[in-house]
């Protein structure tokens, strides 16, 4: 985390969150809060509504219960980066970016365009159709499409899952970048290792229960799990102390 | 929305193989549909026999003489045919499809014409059994039966006339080789009556009878040829249009391929735009407030009804090559189409809203759109008059009906349907929009 969470005021703030399908309920009760720069890792086992709850943040869907706020005075809409590539696979990286920047109604689209071939290294290959390019590189346009309207909280869902190792190193390189200029990042995975390794803060979900919110290594304490054992480890001990 | 309709035209022009399709669709269907209306039906092959001797080509009826040739030729004007020698030759050429059909004419044709009535001859048409070929040649032949066997009525009606005119005022007649002089019936009347003057009581009393009926003979004289020509054409139709015009066969065809095309360039192209939208994910993207949901759809049914509406408008004017269509109609052709071309469009939304990728969007497009057409076609007396009801309500609930009566209105004639069509079609339209958005939302929230 490179801005003092401690200090900063909270990027967003989420408060009571619950939603139902029918019987089954997704999400029940969730809050927490998060700061400037924080990058916060949502994990849990399948269907324990880690996609669910982001897309509420993000305002696809909405809440039955509860609020989502971010502080006063910011108008920026929240990033979101879905988890399957949600851009035009007929259409070239620079029309993908230039169609997205001028619907979120950004104040120079071209040079945020061009700012975001910058940052996602893809400038060479602005002109290439993006259903020829591979699934590393639509993955960073997919983020670059998040990040248009520069917005103070960045939500990714599953952001690496399709990835092999090399470029998913490029991208925790490109998120941890952002998060250095005061971005609020929150992803969800199921890449165990991947949220100890990267996330400052882990959310566990199970049952649509938010059952954990803090530092990976307090899990690990939690859990009693020694140096010896991963998170992953503590993070299966923690939920089946918990009946899940 | 401007931008959604830019990129929507980036993504057609960047398929080339639907644009493709868009560019040559019409042009070939207008040179189909214009071929076919101009060059009309193909003549079928049909083998001939004729057995008939060639001393006995001429029939005798009284003085009169008919050659039969004139009565076969009738058949030849509208089919191929091909000469052969004997009844295997005119079988095989049916078994091998060289001919369609074999016309035979038996040796007894014109004895039979001449001593047993027009009702004893008969010919033989041997056919190979393909149902459509079948159809075709069979009525074709039938069609020109019926036609000389009218001819012939007519030959035997003025041989008859001719009887009656010297039965009824006197003259000579042959028959069996010998001259006859008849008195008439008009004369024998006066002689009859010039006798009763002067003849006895008793004897004018016992040839009362005899004086009536040739009272009733002089005075229904005309009416005799009346009954002949009665015989010669029983039948004579009068044709009354109870609704609109009568349109003709051509150009209903031709309103007919415009509405289909129009149809399965909006629904498919419609249907396709927003279901690509959720099969690329970007729905979810854009449901965030990005656009509104009642913008993206209406973008869709802009492109898609435009794109439609220039494909039927080429091919309209393609057609129009080969089938006389008034351009003065212009503007109602535009008006039609436009309004059908929306509702066809709104039609395809509703189905690309179910639909999670643009294959299953375009399954369900065809689906749903052809039978529906189909249906629309049914003609009343086709079924059962219930399930004919049932058929009207369903095209009711569907563009296809009332884009075809607006269409044709447009090209044919314009009444007061056309306007009863067109506001049909803005009511499904609305209907279908609703669903559209109701669908969308549906998505949105899963």
């Amino acid at each position: 985390m490179s801005v003092d969470a401690a200090t900063a005021a909270p990027a967003l703030t989420v408060q009571g969150i619950s939603k139902s399908f029918g019987e089954r309920r997704a999400v029940r009760d969730v809050s927490f809060e998060i700061a400037r720069g924080e990058l916060v890792a949502i994990i849990g086992p399948n269907g324990a509504g880690k996609t669910t709850l982001l897309s509420i943040l993000a305002g696809i869907q909405q809440s039955d219960e509860g609020s989502v706020a971010q502080p006063d005075g910011t108008t920026a809409r929240i990033g979101w980066v879905p988890q399957q590539t949600a851009i035009y696979g007929k259409l070239t990286v620079a029309q993908n970016l230039r169609l997205f920047a001028k619907l979120e109604k950004v104040s120079d689209p071209e040079a945020t365009v061009e700012r975001m071939l910058d940052q996602t290294g893809l400038g060479e290959r602005a002109d290439e159709e993006l259903g020829r390019l591979s699934g590393g590189n639509r993955q960073r346009v997919n983020i670059a499409v998040g990040l248009l309207a520069d917005p103070p909280v960045l939500l990714l869902d599953e952001p690496s899952g399709a990835l092999d190792p090399r470029q998913r190193e490029r991208l925790w390189g490109f998120i941890t970048a952002l998060t250095q200029r005061g971005t609020a990042v929150i992803f969800a995975t199921h890449d165990i290792a991947e949220a100890e390794r990267h996330a400052d803060r882990v959310l566990v979900l199970a049952d649509g229960e938010l059952l954990f919110d803090d530092a990976p290594a307090e899990l690990k304490r939690i859990a009693q799990a020694d140096d010896e054992h991963d998170l992953e480890q503590a993070f299966v001990g923690f939920l089946r102390d918990r009946g899940h | 929305m401007r931008w959604m309709l830019l990129k929507d035209l980036q993504i057609l022009r960047r398929s080339k193989l639907l644009v493709g399709l868009l560019v040559v669709y019409p042009v070939a269907i207008a040179l189909l549909i214009g071929f076919s209306l101009s060059s009309g039906p193909e003549k079928p092959s049909l083998a001939f026999l004729n057995q008939i001797p060639a001393t006995q080509n001429t029939i005798n009826f009284g003085d009169e003489k008919i050659d039969v040739k004139v009565y076969t030729d009738k058949l030849f004007d509208a089919v191929d045919r091909i000469d052969v020698e004997n009844r295997e030759q005119a079988l095989e050429k049916v078994r091998t499809g060289e001919a369609l059909a074999a016309l035979i004419i038996p040796s007894d044709f014109v004895m039979k014409l001449s001593n047993g009535g027009f009702n004893s001859a008969t010919v033989e048409v041997v056919y190979n059994g393909e149902a459509l070929q079948q159809s075709f040649v069979e009525s074709t032949v039938q069609s020109k039966l019926a036609l000389a066997d009218a001819a012939l009525a007519r030959q035997i009606n003025k041989v008859a006339s001719g009887y009656i005119k010297v039965i009824t005022t006197g003259g000579e007649i042959n028959a069996l080789g010998q001259t006859f002089k008849l008195l008439g019936l008009v004369e024998s009347k006066k002689l009859l009556d010039d006798t009763l003057q002067d003849a006895s009581p008793q004897i004018a009393r016992r040839l009362e009878p005899l004086q009536n009926f040739a009272d009733i003979g002089v005075a229904n004289i005309g009416r005799f040829n009346d009954v002949l020509n009665t015989v010669e054409r029983p039948v004579e139709v009068d044709e009354t249009v109870v609704s609109g015009r009568r349109t003709p066969l051509d150009t209903f065809a031709v309103a007919l391929a415009v509405t289909v095309s129009l149809m399965f360039v909006c629904v498919l192209l419609a249907s396709g735009l927003l279901a690509l939208e959720r099969e690329e994910n970007t729905f979810s993207r854009l449901a965030r407030g990005l656009v509104p949901g009642g913008w993206l759809l209406a973008g869709k049914v802009v492109l898609a009804a435009a794109c439609a509406f220039v494909v039927t408008l080429v091919m309209l004017l393609g057609i129009s090559a080969f089938v006389p269509l008034d351009y003065g109609r212009v503007a109602l052709w535009i008006l039609a189409i436009a309004a059908s071309g929306i509702a066809f469009a709104t039609l395809g939304v509703a189905i690309g809203s179910l639909a999670r990728e643009v294959r299953a969007a375009s399954l369900l497009a065809l689906m749903l759109a052809l039978p529906l057409a189909f249906l629309a076609l049914v003609p009343s007396g086709g079924v059962s008059p219930v399930l004919y009801d049932v058929i009207q309500v369903i095209s009711a609930l569907f563009p296809f009906k009332p884009a075809l009566d607006a269409i044709n209105n447009a090209i044919n004639a314009a009444d007061a349907s056309m306007l009863v069509a067109l506001a049909h079609l803005a009511a499904l339209t609305i209907a279908f929009g609703g669903a559209a958005y109701w669908g969308l939302r549906r998505f949105a929230s899963a």
